[in-house]
């Protein structure tokens, strides 16, 4: 039986994450529509369209999409770095008012601070905590020592590899203790061996944490492998098309999980649903069960 | 040092004997010199020659006797003390004002659009070309020279300190917000020290331009100063001062050039090295 959830249950305690009709439009300057006063011509595109989505605590969901389905507009919608356009959006039963240190971010870039030192880069999260100067130091070093580059201490970012960048970002992410964790397709840019090594350490930091991950990929595996629910979306509008349940349990164990036959039900599952969404079906329409 | 190793295995006109720290010691400063050791060899030999006129060309030994004579005598240090003085005034004096006003009109970015094109402008007229506005206005004591210098140093800085702060990545400003970070720490912690290259390579720019319009300035009117040297050298046909004169501009530039370089090597180590 194929088990789809589109909404939370109303009797369960209150989502972590909250995404209420979240809309999101952009005014492109592409030369075409009507000129509505401001200099250009332009048109609106919607990047978003009516997502609704819970996230339960200690919740690890994927979304996953093609390009252009709205995946990162939606995670800098909850990270507070852009505001939505109609619906509302609420952390911890609150509506998300700007970034804060309760949400962090990693980006598939890095987005490591060139000028500074690996410990560098994890302390900005600590200073920006406002950890007093003494502590600050030892507990870079404890973080960076949780993500396995101890002795990378005083490296700058151009002397690292990609790997290592970015387990200096969810070092840094993860610095200043968010409670959810929201990550941009941070293993693209990485070979498949990084890339696996990185998502079994990342469910350990997950299981020792208990942190709510909400992570982003184009890829399928990826999604299923990581999430305990996918949520599959649509470009053009972006659009949640349907959230499916992945029951599998010890995800960081050793063996091959991906070879398990009810990974690749489940991953045949996703992939059915991505094909629909991908043939741009209208929202509302069945689609097929696997 | 593997890149020395490499050099001295290829050319090695050093003697196989001698032990490796000294071998690669020489053949890395004979690559280095060998050209410009080459050209003191041709102005040398030229004029010995006779290929051209020694008034007009003397040869190189015939200057250096005439530099260190005037080293000797105070009169070359006193003119390079002169010229070092008015360059060092006018570029400090740029630094000081275009660096905070660069970071402003690069941060707000309304300022930013409205004085661009006028700024412009000015980047793109030679500063010379302003010499006899200076002179006209200020006269031709050190206010007018410094004026000068400071005018020529201030757009490159200026330039390149509103380029720097608008092409901070970014990304990082994306990053440092999502961590809550007010508008003012992250000017501080992200966007100063992401333009300090760019701003420091407009500093090494107006550098070379505050030496070369101070010499101009020189040449114009003054009562001391390298560019007022070689221009009284050559007037009075005093060639062997006049060169003199211009290989001591010669060191100054570079030293200058290399002291910038050096500054900036250190506050940037954290970029990657271009091979």
């Amino acid at each position: 039986m194929t088990a789809m959830l589109n909404l939370a249950a109303s009797d369960a305690p209150p989502a972590k994450i909250r995404l209420h009709r979240v809309s999101k439009t952009f005014a492109v300057r592409d030369g075409t529509g009507t000129n509505t006063g401001s200099q250009e011509p332009h048109s609106e595109f919607v990047a978003l369209s009516d997502i609704n989505l819970d996230v339960r605590t200690g919740e690890f969901v994927t979304l996953v999409g093609p390009s252009g389905c709205g995946k990162s507009t939606l995670l800098d919608l909850l990270c507070g770095l852009a505001t939505p356009s109609s619906g509302q959006i609420f952390v911890n039963g609150r509506p998300v008012d700007g970034p804060g240190l309760d949400r962090g971010i990693v980006f598939q870039q890095y987005a490591l601070f060139p000028w500074r030192t690996a410990l560098g880069n994890i302390e900005f999260g600590l200073e920006a905590k406002g950890v007093p100067k003494t502590e600050r130091k030892a507990r870079a070093r404890s973080f960076l020592a949780m993500v396995g580059l101890g002795e990378f201490e005083h490296h700058y970012p151009h002397e690292l590899s990609g790997g290592m960048k970015q387990r200096v970002a969810i070092a840094r992410s993860l610095s200043y203790d968010p409670e959810i964790l929201l990550m941009d397709e941070p293993f693209a840019a990485l070979d498949e061996e990084t890339r696996e090594s990185l998502q079994r350490e990342l469910l350990g930091i997950w299981q020792r944490t208990g942190k709510t991950i909400v992570f982003i990929t184009h890829s399928i595996d990826e999604a299923v492998f990581l999430g305990q629910r996918v949520a599959v979306m649509a470009a053009r509008p972006g659009r949640i098309k349907a959230i499916v349940d992945i029951p599998i349990e010890a995800r960081a164990a050793d063996d091959d999980i991906r070879s398990r036959p009810e990974f690749v039900r489940l991953r045949h599952q996703v992939w059915a649903l991505a094909r629909a969404a991908a043939s741009r079906s209208m929202p509302g329409e069945t689609l097929a069960a696997a | 040092m593997s890149r020395l190793q490499a050099k001295a295995d290829a050319t090695s006109p050093i003697p196989s004997g001698l032990p490796r720290s000294v071998a690669l010691f020489l053949s890395f400063w004979f690559t280095r010199s060998i050209a410009i050791i080459g050209f003191i060899a041709v102005w040398e030999i030229v004029p010995r020659l006779g290929l051209m006129d020694t008034t007009f060309l003397p040869p190189f030994s015939e200057v250096i006797a005439k530099l260190l004579e005037l080293l000797v005598s105070g009169d070359m240090v006193a003119n390079i003390l002169a010229s070092l003085y008015r360059s060092l005034a006018g570029l400090t004096l740029a630094v000081l004002l275009s660096v905070p006003l660069g970071l402003l009109i690069g941060w707000y970015g309304r300022l930013g659009d409205i004085l661009s094109p006028l700024l412009e402008v000015f980047r793109n007229t030679a500063a010379l070309a302003l010499l006899p506005v200076f002179i006209l206005i200020l006269g031709l004591g050190e206010t007018s020279k410094i004026s000068m210098v400071l005018y020529a140093c201030v757009w490159p800085i200026l330039l390149n300190t509103i380029s720097a702060v608008r092409n901070v990545d970014p990304l990082l400003i994306k990053s440092a917000r999502s961590m809550g970070l007010t508008q003012t720490t992250l000017f501080l912690k992200v966007v100063l020290p992401a333009s300090l290259p760019t701003i420091f390579t407009g500093v090494r720019l107006a550098g070379a331009s505050s030496i070369l319009v101070l010499i101009a300035c020189e040449m114009a009117g003054a009562r001391e100063g390298l560019g007022y040297l070689v221009n009284f050298a050559q007037f009075n046909f005093q060639i062997p001062t006049m060169y003199a004169g211009i290989i001591m501009l010669s060191v100054v530039g570079l030293t200058f050039n290399y002291i910038l370089l050096s500054l900036e090597r250190r506050l940037t180590r954290w970029k990657p090295e271009r091979a």
